[in-house]
């Protein structure tokens, strides 16, 4: 363990560390760690937390004991009627739609953001640009669902008064329900993701973009490589780690989604997500047991990224 | 060399209008937003709001309305609910029940501007207090020796990635047997506990890194650890304070699950209202967009303001819960 080691020199009581950190860590435990491991044992009781999950099975139905809460949380969405049918209700139930939102969203903030910090590097209002596309971070997820509602906005009358079925019925199109038309409003929504993640995303690559150094980029192009193979060959390969990091950042971030499924359709219409239906379970249906199995599946899901995250920490101080 | 120039120039063209293409996609939907909330409401509803610069031919301008207007913001401040607006109805007397057209309409539960004297309540304790505790524990990870001090400070660095939904349950029950259900101490301790992983990991970082130098020098001249933590590590840890502040303030102020379920309709603050009027108004856009600009002023003021720590904050790591 690499720690960086305190000056000999400077003194201090043996309780002391504990008296800067008691509060801190008191906060942790009372907050964090300590109701983890209390999801995790609620998830294996009934709607009420009191009874053994195993309770609630029924005769003649498909039961898994103590797990049955997660049976219910991974099964419950899946038309098991036939395998097609299977199929094609996953890829709308929580979980498919969750998978979507990871790779729509991951890939379009990642990608946008990386070109967007390319392309703006070194023009004149560069820092305006930049401001720009990242204001949405500033705003809320709640401000941004009324935002991007306005803009989907679906009228049934004479006059669109959202612009995108302007645009539609200007071009001689039908106007569009964006937000109800099962598989294109989980997209619509992923959209309004992308627009306020983007700008993160393109904070850190250009500033792991401005670090890259101008040496090995002018040698490249004395070479006669063009800007091109310049930014694909070259900078992406030296700025990977960034980027990898930015993508697992980004994978998190999405895993917990909640606010702008929540306030644009409810979940409705097939746009239902893990981090929504868990809040469903637990604060609109009052089971307890099967919110909690939800939310232990996504710190399942977290769980690769806390060990990445770790491992990178220690590379760090490794270096120290 | 002149050829060299023009072909730069043409060279150059469509880079920019891509990147003018990306910000006017970015800006578009916020401009609309701001547009039609200051539109009078019947103007909302019968032209969209990229028309603003033609002339009307609709009822509106038959009655004479001023192409602008303050109304709505009014009434979603005051929480006006009626059919007109609220300023007209005070006006001729016609204003509905839950309006008393003076200075209590102030506290009206349905308006914005309790909403965001609830959101300041929750925020700025939610803000401070993380930022006080972190301070501490970041000093001890950094200038303190204690037996566990990589594995806890490991430990940390994994907790913060735990989602929201992980604790939420467990203690919105504790909460529940303590009476601190629907309390601004119930938020208040909910968030700094949550904050506390990602506030640590940036302060230790940023106190670990000023120069050893300084801190023995301090003790030599017979600084107990105490002083060095006040009288030096604090004055210097102001940048990385001032990004944790911002983050930490953005973070309380836009969230809307924790006040979700552990306030929810008993102190509404802001994005519970707007949320709740989206599902309860349908399509009261007159209503919504100034409400939802409302919530956007402060972060939006901050950011401009303070971009610079704001940026930095993010640099040095941001992943939180």
């Amino acid at each position: 363990m690499a720690s960086r080691p305190v000056p000999k020199i400077m003194k201090q009581g043996k309780f002391a560390p504990w008296f800067y950190l008691a509060p801190a860590l008191i906060l942790m435990f009372f907050f964090i760690v300590y109701p983890m491991f209390n999801t995790i044992g609620l998830s294996f009781r009934d709607s009420n937390g009191e009874g053994s999950a195993a309770t609630l099975c029924k005769e003649e139905q498909a039961c898994w004991g103590v797990f049955e809460n997660y049976r219910y949380a991974l099964t419950g969405e899946i038309d098991k009627t036939s395998i097609s049918a299977a199929w094609k209700s996953f890829w709308i139930s929580s979980f498919g739609n969750t998978i979507k939102w990871i790779f729509l969203m991951v890939s379009g903030t990642v990608i946008i953001g990386l070109l967007f910090a390319k392309l703006v590097d070194g023009i004149k209002h560069e820092g305006l640009a930049k401001a720009i596309l990242f204001m949405p971070m500033a705003i809320s997820f709640v401000g941004a669902g009324v935002i991007w509602k306005f803009v989907y906005n679906y009228g049934t009358q004479r006059v669109q008064i959202g612009i995108l079925n302007a645009i539609i019925t200007a071009l001689g199109g039908e106007p569009v329900s964006f937000l109800t038309a099962t598989g294109l409003n989980t997209i619509a929504l992923v959209v309004v993701g992308t627009w306020m993640w983007t700008g993160f995303c393109m904070t850190i690559l250009s500033s792991s973009l401005k670090s890259v150094p101008e040496e090995i980029l002018e040698a490249a192009r004395v070479d006669g490589a063009n800007e091109w193979h310049v930014f694909t060959r070259i900078i992406i390969p030296i700025i990977m780690p960034t980027i990898i990091v930015v993508i697992t950042t980004m994978v998190i971030n999405v895993l917990k989604q909640f606010d702008i499924v929540y306030v644009m359709t409810g979940g409705n219409f097939h746009t239902d997500v893990i981090a929504n239906r868990m809040y469903t379970e637990m604060y609109i249906n009052y089971n307890t047991g099967r919110g909690t199995a939800i939310a232990v599946i996504l710190i399942m899901a977290v769980l690769p990224f806390i060990y990445i995250n770790i491992k990178r920490f220690m590379a760090q101080e490794e270096m120290r | 060399m002149k050829r060299d120039k023009i072909n730069k120039f043409f060279s150059r063209i469509p880079k920019h209008i891509i990147i003018l293409f990306v910000l006017v996609i970015w800006i578009t939907p916020t401009l609309g937003l701001l547009i039609t909330s200051l539109r009078p409401v019947q103007d909302i509803n019968t032209s969209g709001w990229w028309m603003i610069l033609k002339p009307r031919d609709d009822i509106a301008s038959q009655q004479n309305l001023p192409k602008f207007t303050l109304n709505n913001y009014i009434d979603a401040l005051v929480g006006y609910r009626g059919t007109r607006n609220y300023v007209s109805d005070c006006e001729n007397g016609t204003a509905p029940l839950d309006m008393r057209c003076n200075a209590a309409d102030i506290l009206n539960p349905r308006g914005m501007i309790r909403a965001l004297l609830n959101s300041l309540i929750v925020t700025i304790p939610a803000t401070i207090l993380p930022i006080l505790f972190a301070a501490f524990a970041g000093y001890a990870f950094s200038w303190l020796d204690f037996k566990g001090r990589t594995l806890l400070f490991a430990i940390l660095v994994g907790l913060q990635v735990v989602p929201l939904q992980m604790t939420m349950v467990p203690i919105s029950r504790a909460y529940s047997t303590l009476g601190l259900n629907g309390t601004f101490l119930g938020v208040w301790l909910f968030h700094t506990g949550f904050g506390m992983p990602y506030a640590i990991y940036l302060m230790r970082n940023f106190l670990g890194s000023l120069p050893k130098d300084l801190f023995e020098s301090a003790y030599l001249d017979g600084a107990s650890h105490w002083t060095a933590f006040v009288q030096l590590a604090i004055p210097l840890a102001i940048p990385a304070i001032a990004s944790l502040g911002i983050f930490q303030f953005l973070w309380v102020w836009n969230d809307l699950l924790v006040s979700l379920v552990f306030l929810g309709g008993t102190k509404p603050v802001i994005t519970y209202q707007i949320a709740n009027m989206v599902s309860s108004l349908g399509a009261g856009w007159h209503l919504l967009t100034a409400a939802a600009f409302l919530s956007m002023l402060l972060p939006i003021v901050v950011f401009f303001a303070l971009q610079k720590y704001f940026v930095k904050g993010m640099l040095a790591g941001a992943v939180k819960g």
